[in-house]
């Protein structure tokens, strides 16, 4: 049988990978992807977690999902937002590569 | 659901995870993040999620990786070439992603309701569309305005930030 503990490892697993590519790519576009990647396996676990609470009248803890509903309207805006900033910083620098965008670089 | 879709399904995911991170071109990470979406929203359907299964495929297999395939080809990024990569910073990022890995699983190795099956759930749950609702125009309908709120200021945002200088 499939356990709570096997949703959650594949969760932190998707969460990780997500982490990694933040950490080692150098693409703009490729971090938003990777970012996207973590807020996913925050979802995952967030629905594990409702399904596996179930409350006295036999349902699953539909609060969890209801925040999950909020989490992915969030990553909508937040996406929207983030490609329209890579898209004036393109034409600006022409370029998307972040070691070319040090501007505020200290 | 079955132990072996559960696996199937999560595994997918997990490699096209990987794919979206180590493609150099960006059109194929992007193609991967539709499928690993797309088993994620596989493994909310398994978990009596049809809603949140079936957002997650509108949302962002549909929308959100529009967008990012609408950027990727307007900006016409190619294979970006070879650049000298940066080792000592790839490899201590991936230390740090895997320090976080194991501490992930020494966090459910802990925890005592990981190992708990799926609970019977009622007759009466298949209908959760109307159960989300109601908690979303019930209990959250504050938050739920201020979403809307949310919305509005990001699309003012990616218009005022998209468009020219006119002067």
């Amino acid at each position: 049988m499939v356990t709570l503990g096997d949703y959650l490892i594949v969760s932190g697993i998707l969460f990780t990978i997500g982490f990694a590519g933040v950490m080692v790519r150098r693409n703009i576009i490729i971090i938003l992807m990777a970012l996207e990647l973590m807020l996913n396996a925050a979802n995952l676990s967030l629905v594990a977690f409702s399904r596996f609470h179930v409350d006295p009248s036999g349902a699953p803890n539909y609060n969890a999902q209801v925040f999950v509903f909020f989490v992915i309207t969030v990553a909508a805006a937040e996406v929207a937002v983030g490609l329209a900033i890579v898209v004036a910083l393109f034409r600006l620098r022409q370029t998307t590569h972040i070691e070319d965008i040090t501007s505020l670089k200290f | 659901m079955s132990v072996f879709l559960f696996w199937i399904f999560a595994l997918m995911m997990l490699v096209f995870g990987v794919a979206v991170v180590i493609n150099r071109n960006p059109v194929a990470s992007a193609l991967s993040l539709v499928v690993s979406f797309l088993a994620l929203a596989a493994l909310f359907m398994s978990l009596d999620a049809y809603f949140i299964g079936i957002i997650q495929v509108l949302v962002y297999a549909g929308a959100i990786m529009v967008l990012f395939l609408f950027i990727i080809m307007l900006l016409d990024l190619r294979a970006e070439e070879l650049r000298k990569i940066n080792w000592v910073a790839s490899a201590g990022g991936l230390a740090v992603a895997l320090a976080l890995m194991v501490q992930i699983f020494a966090v459910i190795g802990r925890f005592s309701l990981a190992k708990q099956t799926f609970p019977s759930l009622a007759k009466s749950t298949s209908d959760d569309v109307h159960r989300i609702g109601l908690l979303l125009f019930d209990n959250y309908n504050l938050p739920f305005q201020i979403i809307g709120v949310v919305i509005l200021v990001a699309t003012i945002g990616a218009v005022m930030l998209s468009r020219r200088e006119t002067r």
